[in-house]
This record gives C-alpha cells, sequence and structure tokens, in this order.
C-alpha cells in the first residue's frame, strides 16, 4: 500500500484546451499532494495534446503523461480505461482524481472496477486526515440529505470524482516546472469492444443555462408544457435561460437537457428564480451556486425556501404575470 | 432475448426533507416512520427499458434484489411492470456491503442465473447512491457496460444505446451480453396493470443465500471493505429568506420586480 504515491490527476480536454475541471481537479490535487509531501501527475488523453502537458504544468502538474492515439480522440469507455488502467498499474498513484461529469462519470467506476481501488462519486470536498494521511472524501448521499465521508483504508488508489464548479479553479504561473512524459504503451484495438456509432449535438435556442447569469426553473406545479410559456417570458425578459425539475423534465414540459441539480446541470448565475418547485436537495444542489435564489411556491413549508433570498407564497400563476410585466418595464426604463 | 435487471430498495427518497433524520453516531438513516420504502427511482426505469425491449422482441425479464427485509415487495413491483422471475438475495453476509461487495453478490446470483443477453442497472441508487455497481459489475463479468442511458435498441446482435452526454447524446453499439446503466431521460415507467399485476401477485420469489449462489464469503470480509463511511451529517444551511408581501399576489409580484430590479 505504501508503494502507492501521488496524486495522478485524469485531466479532459475541451475544444483544444485543458477543461474548466481539469484546472479545478489540479488546484485540489496540487493542495494535496503538497500536504502529502508528494508529486502531482496528470494523465492527458487525445490524437493530439500539442503544448497541453506545458499548460498543465503551469497549472501546478510536476509530470504530466501524454497519450497520443487516434483512438482516443473522443472519449470512448474501453479505449480510455485500458490507457488510464495501464498507466495506474505502472506509476502506483495513491490518489486519483477525475470531474464528475459525463466522462469521468463512465470512466472512474469502471477503473476503480478494474483496479480494485476505492472510490467515491461527486464529492463536494476532499481532504487529507492528518493522522492517517489517508484521503477523506465528502458526497452527498440520500439525494443531497446527507453528506458522508468516505475512506479507503487499504485498498488503492483512493479514486474521486469532483463536482463541477466546487472547488477553486488552480492558479497558472508560466514560470513552474514540470516534465512531459509520452505513454508508450500501444492500445490494443481489439479491447475497444463499445464503438461510437454517432453523436449528436443538441443545440439549444437562446442563452445556454450553464452560462446564463439568469435561470428561470419550474417544477411540477407548473402543470403543463404550456404553462411553462410564462416562465419562458420571464426569462426572455431578463436574458436568461429555463430549467426544470426532474419531474418536469420527465413530463416533457422542457427539455430532458434542461435539468437542473445533482443528475443534471449544475447553475450558478446571479439570479435563480425557482417557480413551483418544493426544493428537494437533489434539485437544490445544482443551483447552490446561485447569487440569488428567489422561491415562488404556494406553500410556505416548501424546503425552497430554506434556501431562497427572497420568496412568495401564492400560486405561481397569479405571480408571473405581474413579476413579468413590471420587470420589463422596469429594465426598459 | 433475457434481460437481467438489477433493482435495489430504498427508503422513499421524496419525504420532504425536515423529515430525513439519521443517528451520526451509527451512521445510519432513520427511516420515517410509516412510510413504506421503494423501488430505487432509476431501477424503475431501467424496468421499464428491459420491458418495452420485451413489448418489441419478445423474450424474459429477470429482476434481482440483494437486501433485507421485505424486498421482495420491490421485486413484485417489477413483476407487475412485466417481468417474468425474480429472485431476493438475503443472507447476514450480504448487509452492509460496499460496492464491490454487492457487484460480487449481484454478479454471482446473474453467473447461476445464466444465459442473459442484457443486465440492465440503475445509473445511481437513490439512497447511498455510489453510482459505481454497474461499471464494477460489467468488469467482474467481464463485458461491455455501456453508462447513462437514455434510450436503449437492439440492432442485430448489438445492443445499440443512447448515451447522455453534457450537450446531447451518444449513441453506441456494443456486443451482447452487455450491461447497460440507466438515466431517469429513458422515459416514465409503466403503471402496472392487467395480466402481469395477476400474475405478480401469485409468483414465488425464491430467496438466495451466499451458499445459494456460490459465494465466497471471503470475498465478503467487510474488513476489507474498498470503502469504509467513517461520517454523516444532514447539511444545515439556512438563508434568511424575506418574503415579500402585498395586498393581492398581483401587488406582491410588483413589490418583488422593484427588489429584483436593483439586484441584476
Ligand atoms: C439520486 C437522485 C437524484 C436526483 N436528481 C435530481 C435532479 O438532478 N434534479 C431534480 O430536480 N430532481 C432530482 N431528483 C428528484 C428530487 O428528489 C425530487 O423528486 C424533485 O426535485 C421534485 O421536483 P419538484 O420540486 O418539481 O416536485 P414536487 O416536489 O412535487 O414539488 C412541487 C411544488 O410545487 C408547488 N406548487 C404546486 N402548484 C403550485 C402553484 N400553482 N403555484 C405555486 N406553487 C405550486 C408545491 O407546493 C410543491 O412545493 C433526484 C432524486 C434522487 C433520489
Ligand atoms: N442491493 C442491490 N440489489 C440490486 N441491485 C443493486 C443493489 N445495489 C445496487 N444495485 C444496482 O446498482 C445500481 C447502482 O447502484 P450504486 O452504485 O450503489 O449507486 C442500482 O441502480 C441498482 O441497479
Amino acid at each position: 500500500m505504501d508503494t502507492h504515491k501521488g496524486v495522478l490527476v485524469c485531466g479532459e480536454m475541451a475544444e483544444g484546451r485543458l477543461a474548466p475541471i481539469t484546472i479545478e481537479l489540479l488546484g485540489i490535487g496540487r493542495k494535496l499532494s503538497d500536504q502529502l509531501g508528494e508529486t502531482l501527475s496528470i494523465l492527458l488523453m487525445g490524437s493530439k495534446t500539442g503544448s497541453l502537458g506545458q499548460e498543465a504544468i503551469a497549472y501546478g502538474a510536476d509530470k504530466v503523461y501524454v497519450a497520443e492515439d487516434g483512438l482516443l480522440d473522443h472519449y470512448n469507455s474501453d479505449a480510455y480505461t485500458q490507457v488510464a488502467a495501464n498507466l495506474c498499474l505502472k506509476v502506483l498513484p495513491s490518489i486519483m482524481l477525475l470531474g464528475h461529469t459525463d466522462i469521468g462519470c463512465d470512466l472512474a467506476p469502471r477503473l476503480n472496477g478494474r483496479l480494485g481501488g476505492g472510490l467515491s462519486m461527486d464529492c463536494l470536498s476532499l481532504s487529507i486526515d492528518p493522522t492517517t494521511q489517508l484521503l477523506l472524501a465528502t458526497r452527498p448521499v440520500f439525494g443531497g440529505n446527507a453528506h458522508a465521508t468516505v475512506v479507503s483504508r487499504s485498498a488503492r488508489p483512493q479514486m474521486a470524482t469532483i463536482r463541477p464548479k466546487i472547488v477553486p479553479p488552480a492558479v497558472r504561473n508560466e514560470s513552474r516546472q514540470g516534465e512531459v512524459i509520452p505513454v508508450e504503451d500501444k492500445l490494443d484495438p481489439s479491447a475497444i469492444k463499445v464503438k461510437v456509432v454517432d453523436r449528436i449535438k443538441e443545440e439549444v435556442e437562446g442563452v445556454k443555462l450553464e452560462d446564463a447569469e439568469v435561470v428561470v426553473s419550474g417544477g411540477r406545479g407548473i402543470g403543463s408544457a404550456q404553462n411553462f410559456g410564462m416562465l419562458r417570458e420571464l426569462a426572455r425578459v431578463l436574458g436568461g435561460a429555463v430549467g426544470g425539475t426532474r419531474p418536469a423534465c420527465d413530463e416533457g414540459w422542457v427539455p430532458a437537457s434542461a435539468q437542473v441539480g445533482q443528475s443534471g446541470k449544475v447553475v450558478s448565475p446571479k439570479l435563480y428564480i425557482a417557480v413551483a418547485l418544493s426544493g428537494a436537495m437533489s434539485h437544490i444542489a445544482g443551483c447552490l451556486g446561485s447569487k440569488y435564489i428567489v422561491a415562488i411556491n404556494k406553500d410556505k413549508e416548501a424546503n425552497i425556501f430554506n434556501v431562497a433570498h427572497f420568496g412568495i407564497v401564492a400560486d405561481y400563476k397569479e405571480v408571473l404575470p405581474a413579476l413579468t410585466a413590471k420587470l420589463k418595464e422596469l429594465l426598459s426604463a | 432475448m433475457h434481460t437481467i435487471v438489477c433493482v435495489k430498495q430504498v427508503p422513499d427518497p421524496e419525504i420532504p426533507p425536515a423529515k430525513f433524520k439519521i443517528d451520526p453516531e451509527a451512521k445510519k438513516v432513520i427511516p420515517p416512520p410509516g412510510v413504506p420504502p421503494v423501488i430505487s427511482v432509476y431501477d424503475e426505469r431501467a424496468v421499464e427499458a428491459a420491458c418495452r425491449l420485451k413489448d418489441k422482441h419478445k423474450g424474459k425479464i429477470t429482476v434481482i434484489s440483494m437486501g433485507t427485509g421485505k424486498v421482495s415487495d420491490v421485486v413484485r413491483h417489477a413483476l407487475s411492470m412485466g417481468a417474468d422471475e425474480g429472485f431476493v438475495l438475503e443472507d447476514e453476509a450480504f448487509e452492509n456491503l460496499d460496492s464491490f461487495g454487492t457487484a460480487y453478490v449481484l454478479g454471482k446470483a446473474i453467473q447461476k442465473i445464466g444465459g442473459y443477453d442484457l443486465v440492465l442497472c440503475g445509473r445511481q441508487a437513490a439512497d447511498w447512491g455510489a453510482g459505481q455497481v454497474g461499471s464494477i459489475l460489467a468488469e467482474m463479468l467481464g463485458i461491455p457496460v455501456i453508462t447513462l442511458a437514455c434510450g436503449i435498441e437492439v440492432v442485430e446482435k448489438n445492443i445499440r444505446v443512447k448515451r447522455i452526454v453534457k450537450d446531447g447524446y451518444e449513441v453506441l453499439e456494443a456486443p451482447m451480453p452487455s450491461v447497460v446503466t440507466v438515466s431517469s431521460e429513458i422515459g416514465l415507467p409503466r403503471l402496472p396493470a392487467g395480466m402481469s399485476l395477476m400474475l405478480a401477485r401469485k409468483k414465488q420469489i425464491p430467496v438466495w443465500k451466499a451458499k445459494d449462489i456460490g459465494a465466497d464469503l471471503s470475498e465478503l470480509d467487510r474488513t476489507k471493505a474498498h470503502t469504509e463511511i467513517t461520517g454523516l451529517s444532514v447539511p444545515t444551511r439556512k438563508t434568511e429568506c424575506e418574503i415579500v408581501t402585498g395586498n393581492t399576489p398581483n401587488e406582491a409580484a410588483v413589490n418583488l420586480a422593484l427588489k429584483l430590479s436593483k439586484l441584476i
């Protein structure tokens, strides 16, 4: 077990750059490895990684393992698992960090299954226990109603996926020194059983939910797709985007891609307007980073009022039209 | 086509957060009195996915659930939706297992059942929600896995799966047998009705113990657990919420607009 040393980040690239989550992972990874007095490494997989190795060093990595192969151009579960597992068997990291993204959610549990490590998914914070030097991972359980601390006593690596936008990104420092090491092992194409047939990008109209400064979300209480029109109108006036709870998405009132929450999108707008939704912890998990939360709900006991800054207790149908009209007037003035 | 679905029984996740109680010492959740446990949300969707495949291609659905107490209830729920056969895995040795232990037991049962083309799991259990049993199971069985499915089809000898990604979805194909983990976007589960509801009431649900599935007890040794929960707490976050009022909801709305216009 003490043959395992150091922190290894599994990097992600987006549009030729390090993905934001990767820079966040380098930030927390640096902290953990400094506490342990061990090195921070990162694995980059892709068809071409260009100067991103140097980039990762500037963000805190001591070593960058670069695996370049045409088969790694896009995420493929079998190919990425193979490369990452082989590297882990070689460098024997004590801790391995991945993003809680669609890639990390797939790769982390498979790698764990293959390596026999100890994995915590969707972590909100990580620290090192000062006495045991073990990784303490805190993650939501029971739909976010509770937080559990998870420890892996003997299984290695100690693995964690971290929810995006929870830890601050690493600070860039051009003068940092590090080493870029090419991964020489060739991929075995015969082990790639899952084939990618197609990739469909769903275009969203208007502002992207994740980038919006204002998000208007509706829940089960909205009652119909047609009634969501009122939320769309309010969002339009505020230049924002429309989101929904899982029941609202299930009913097809809003597209599945607009689901906010633990198993949907994490948003952090200036203003989050929550309409006719109860504020289940698993929903709130997706909007706690908002500067202001406004709740409109007819039930004054609804949990959403525990996290909101402003609220109105009423039927939303009697509130939204006037709210939208007045905001339109005030904002055009 | 033979599909095996792994379903877990969980405390009802829809209770309001105020009713949610834990025992921090024991690191356990105290189930709310009088609220019956339910089938885990995504697992119900996995049963739905299996039923849709059966509607189209015929064949058979087997359901397995590991747990204690009246776990047969969730198996019966799956049977009433359209599954054909169900087994409960219950043994002292199966209690408080981590994800590896759980995957090991499910894997042993799946191997005993045999002759399967597809294994479906939920993307995450609605209680402890480790989010990894399906993938570990696939690694143990040595078969491919596709996660976060929002659509499943059979194309010749392959399984074709729509997998959710950030800005859309991927279409992936894997040979059978494979493991697929199902997300809620697959669609709402059907309501039990008609013949299957009647048949489900009468069906025998055998209970398998460790020896029935040939489980090696040393694999379930909890002192060798891969992960251990060392703390459990209820997050407190209470914001002072200013309730905006007026003589009518309309007036309250206008007052809220005045406040919001200053913030944005
Ligand atoms: C593992 C797990 C992951 C999950 N992930 C997510 C997730 O990512 N996102 C998510 O949203 N959920 C998620 N859920 C589901 C979550 O637990 C809740 O079921 C869901 O968020 C509830 O949605 P809701 O608030 O729309 O519905 P409800 O809880 O039914 O609330 C409806 C609210 O509308 C109010 N209302 C009704 N009519 C009106 C009216 N006319 N005017 C004003 N108010 C009205 C009611 O008072 C009530 O408060 C997850 C659950 C689990 C177990
Ligand atoms: N005790 C269990 N019995 C049957 N299936 C289970 C059990 N635990 C987990 N699973 C399956 O594995 C999935 C993922 O669980 P988890 O990794 O614990 O979040 C669940 O959605 C179920 O399909």
